[in-house]
């Protein structure tokens, strides 16, 4: 028997080890971050901080600013567009269901599901308005519903793009409207079969001639079968008149938010990138879309660095892969992305707000929190600052998990949260000179 | 009392415990028949129906162990032939967790180690149905 009791003890041996990763909090950011090797342990590290209400808590923000909930008890909010007038356009909803192909598939749905609302999906468009300025969003209407997992927002002149997660479609809208006047219009039907990350970003060319739909993977790496992959892990770019569509960059894991920048408008996306790996692989990414450009998924990561779980290999497309430009750090989640205006005062002039939801795949979560990426002649150039944190409470607890962030030009930032089902607003407490 | 035999009692295994015992040899010949399959052709459906035969592979090894530590607990059964059975059931569930964890890595990920451990699998499996059925053969050998 002493055999057998070694067999045994040696397995669970290896499975505890298995489960340690470290874990350790090292966040890598910026242009070329610390890769360490690929680890790949029995059981992935899977920390699911367990939800908790807000109370009497508030998300933490720098001095000199003040958070505020301006809209609760929505269903699903996850990206918000300020339109013109001021009022706030919020879409709420949850896609995606694909099916369960393996006994792990049904395990981590079960494990993941822990750390998200219990709240319905809407399916709809919230409208926010505050009419006297006062910083209070007293006026709440249903702009539209009945949408399909609405996501990506846009405006361009008097029309308004929503990105379900099967098509995007376009609204009439005239300042001041509250309500659509009528059933959306399909633009073009986007990929959505299996919809394994369901997401659609969305944004608005400068010269509002395209629209870009950021349209994520049907896999972590592949492992749905390589025909899933078509047409997905990419960005298209739509005529805004004829819905006609040309793939416009490729490699793009998850692309869950997109934005054009200040200036000559060039498109950047913050990509969530591949699990399993370790608790420092792979860094999710901010970076310029370029036209035409592979960023390496599934084939491989952070440039040439070659998945060995992707068969088969496909050395030709490695060797063309592209670095993304500025890394966030492993596992962090980011899904939104705003350029910063100089309203929001002095500290966060010039850069871009990103959105973390928050890690699962790692022993000390990560994310949790929205930070400012400054930016320097149009590039990403130093260490991201923290903007809003204690989403997470020191308890290990979750009381929100942030998803878009979008800069209201009169001197605000909107966060949705899409666990407490809340916009959040933060603003600087000395009006800045408005917008020059 | 060792020696006497497999059974003390006599006869064979009772037909459950063989139906559970002999079901784990067709579903671990089917994990690493898929397990090959993919290893061959990189079709990653091979390596689901892998996952789920070892899942059902598990489900027969667990109750078939959980008989024979039973019989065991209660001194139905004893002796080494007995002893080696239990013992080469429990290798095959430990092995088949192992293997089903494995199984749950993404893509390539699950090999190769995922077709050598289905290959161990399916040795202990034939090996603990030898083991159960033969078991004069295997007292006398000692």
């Amino acid at each position: 028997m002493t055999i057998w009791r070694m067999v045994f003890v040696a397995a669970s041996a290896a499975l505890l080890a298995a489960c340690g990763d470290g874990g350790g909090a090292a966040v890598d950011y910026g242009p070329d971050p610390r890769l360490p090797e690929p680890e790949q342990g029995l059981l992935p590290a899977m920390t699911i901080a367990r939800p908790a209400e807000w109370g009497d808590q508030r998300p933490v923000v720098p001095t000199g600013y003040t958070i505020t909930a301006i809209a609760t008890n929505l269903r699903i909010p996850r990206q918000t567009l300020v339109l013109p007038n001021g009022d706030i356009l919020v879409a709420e909803g949850k896609g995606g269901g694909a099916p369960i192909l393996r006994p792990k598939d049904f395990i981590a749905g079960i494990i993941k599901k822990r750390g998200t609302t219990k709240v319905k999906g809407g399916d709809r468009l919230t409208l926010l308005r505050d009419a006297d300025g006062d910083g209070r969003y007293e006026g709440r209407t249903v702009f539209a519903e009945n949408l399909n997992a609405p996501y990506g927002l846009a405006l361009i002149g008097s029309r308004l793009f929503v990105a379900n997660q099967d098509a995007l479609v376009r609204f009439d809208y005239a300042p001041g409207q509250v309500r659509a006047s009528g059933p959306p219009v399909e633009v073009t039907k986007l990929p959505s079969q299996v919809n394994h990350h369901w997401t659609k970003a969305l944004a608005a060319s400068a010269d509002g001639r395209y629209l870009y739909v950021g349209i994520g993977s049907n896999s972590n790496v592949g492992e749905r079968g390589t025909s899933m992959e078509e047409n997905r892990a990419m960005v298209w770019q739509v005529d805004a008149e004829t819905g006609m569509h040309k793939v416009f960059a490729t490699g793009l894991r998850n692309p869950t938010a997109l934005a054009v920048a200040p200036g000559p408008g060039q498109l950047w996306t913050v990509v969530n990138e591949r699990d399993e790996l370790g608790a420092n692989l792979v860094p999710d990414y901010l970076t310029a879309v370029r036209q035409g450009a592979f960023y390496g998924w599934p084939y491989s990561y952070w440039g040439q660095n070659v998945d060995s779980r992707v068969r088969p290999q496909n050395p030709d497309l490695v060797r063309v892969a592209v670095r993304p430009d500025y890394s966030l750090g492993s596992h962090v989640a980011p899904l939104g992305l705003a350029f910063s205006r100089p309203a929001l005062g002095p500290r966060f002039t010039e850069g871009a707000f990103v959105g973390m939801h928050g890690s699962w795949n790692r022993q000390v979560p990560s994310g949790y929190k929205v930070v400012f990426v400054p930016f320097r002649g149009g590039r990403p150039a130093g260490q991201p600052i923290d903007v809003v944190t204690g989403f997470m409470g020191k308890d290990g607890k979750t009381r929100g998990r942030p998803v878009g962030v979008t800069v209201d030009p009169r001197g605000a930032l909107i966060v949705a949260d899409d666990l407490s089902n809340s916009i959040w607003r933060v603003t600087p407490d000395e009006l800045a000179p408005p917008p020059g | 009392m060792a020696k006497a035999g497999f059974n003390r009692r006599g006869g064979a295994l009772h037909p459950v415990h063989v139906v559970l015992l002999a079901g784990t040899l067709p579903l671990f010949l089917g994990a690493m028949l898929s397990d090959w399959g993919y290893s061959q052709s990189y079709q990653i459906q091979w390596v689901n129906f892998a996952s789920w035969l070892i899942a059902g592979g598990l489900v027969f090894a667990a109750l078939a162990l959980l008989w024979a530590l039973i019989d065991l607990l209660r001194a139905a059964r004893s002796g080494q032939p007995y002893w080696l059975y239990a013992g080469l059931l429990l290798a095959l569930f430990v092995v088949g967790i192992v293997n089903a964890l494995v199984h749950a890595r993404d893509g390539w990920g699950t090999m190769p180690a995922g077709l050598i451990l289905s290959v161990v699998s399916l040795a202990l499996a034939m090996a603990a149905i030898w083991a159960a059925h033969v078991p004069r053969r295997f007292g006398e050998d000692r």
